[in-house]
């Protein structure tokens, strides 16, 4: 449960970029890869309450999943595996340890106002 | 009138901040020519006999210390201190796992240049260590013969974040029917090509094996791949 951890850097992300703008956020957007090890359904309440008492107090956190994508070998192409556990090419079948997405975890946009 | 929300591009990378400690802890490592490895398990797997054995072994020919990250208590740091070794405990009271400003804190008024090797014992999690850098050359996951050969398909993250898996208790494993080829399948899945070795702390068997792959870390820097 390092989700709060978590949460708590998004948070310090988002108010600096509010600060630097000099807006309010509404809503924070995330992507988070099948690999981040971020689960977004623990994610958005550890959100809650990282935010309550601060400026982002009432905004909400949109957390868009992002699957792993790997490259195969084999077809020599960019392919998306259904789940992170196994990591072989859902057309071919050849193991793919090459991983070009699926480990990201960025803030990555706000929905502002003008304050 | 109600002023319309607008959409604006961040693109921020979360773990920024850890990820800066950690390139400068690996900088500094690099620099003293230290090589450093940690390693992660779920709790009771046996990462602290292991380290226990690894440092008794490198110790005194070749300096290794170590940090050892728990929840609470002193116990493992007592533990792997018999060894002569200089050791450090890091507590993090409620924090599920090391992060890299924890190890930065942990080696202040250390010379890391008089080590070969350093070690981080994370706290026992298979979860929440994934996400954070520390800074290591090499990182070891490991599991146990009595926790069952699908351990790796239940936490495909941090199998697939690590350098190397390490299967321990290898002296259980008749008793536990551990299935050696299934297990080893499994960790394939999940990071195709990960090199595999089989140990035991209590026996030995294996550390020979462990122990050079340690010591080729050195020839590999010094080679400069």
């Amino acid at each position: 449960m390092h989700e709060l951890s978590i949460a708590m850097s998004i948070a310090e992300v988002a108010e600096e970029e509010s600060a630097r703008r000099g807006v309010r956020v509404i809503a924070v957007r995330v992507k988070a890869g099948a690999l981040s090890g971020v689960v977004a359904g623990a994610l958005v309440p550890a959100y809650e309450m990282a935010v309550a008492g601060t400026p982002l107090e009432n905004s909400r956190l949109v957390v868009e999943e992002a699957p792993v994508v790997v490259f195969c070998p084999g077809c020599n192409e960019e392919r998306t595996c259904e789940s992170p556990v196994y990591l072989c090419c859902p057309v071919c079948g050849a193991p793919t340890p090459e991983i070009r997405q699926g480990r990201e975890l960025e803030v990555t946009a706000l929905e502002v106002e003008e304050q | 009138m109600k002023r319309e929300p607008r959409l604006v591009e961040v693109r921020q990378n979360i773990l920024k901040r850890n990820d800066i400690v950690a390139r400068e802890m690996r900088q500094r490592f690099r620099e003293s020519g230290v090589e450093v490895i940690s390693l992660v398990s779920s709790p009771g797997s046996g990462k602290t006999a292991f380290l226990e054995r690894t440092l008794a072994e490198l110790n005194p020919g070749h300096r290794a210390g170590a940090l050892v990250g728990d929840l609470a208590t002193e116990n493992d740091a007592r533990r792997l201190a018999r060894s002569g070794a200089r050791v450090e405990q890091i507590n993090t009271g409620t924090v599920c796992h090391l992060d890299a400003e924890m190890v930065r804190k942990a080696l202040e008024g250390w010379n890391v240049a008089e080590l070969e090797f350093l070690f981080i014992e994370n706290v026992g999690n298979l979860v929440c260590p994934a996400a954070y850098d520390l800074g290591e050359d090499l990182r070891v996951v490991m599991m146990s013969v009595t926790e069952g050969e699908d351990k790796p398909l239940k936490y495909p993250t941090i199998f697939n974040g690590a350098d190397l898996a390490v299967i321990t208790k290898a002296d259980l494993a008749r008793a536990a029917e551990f299935d050696w080829d299934a297990a080893i399948a499994n960790i394939n899945a999940v990071r195709p090509g990960m090199p595999v070795l089989r140990v035991s702390a209590k026996t030995g068997e294996g550390f020979a094996e462990w122990l050079k792959t340690v010591l080729e870390l050195r020839g590999r820097e010094r080679s400069g791949e």
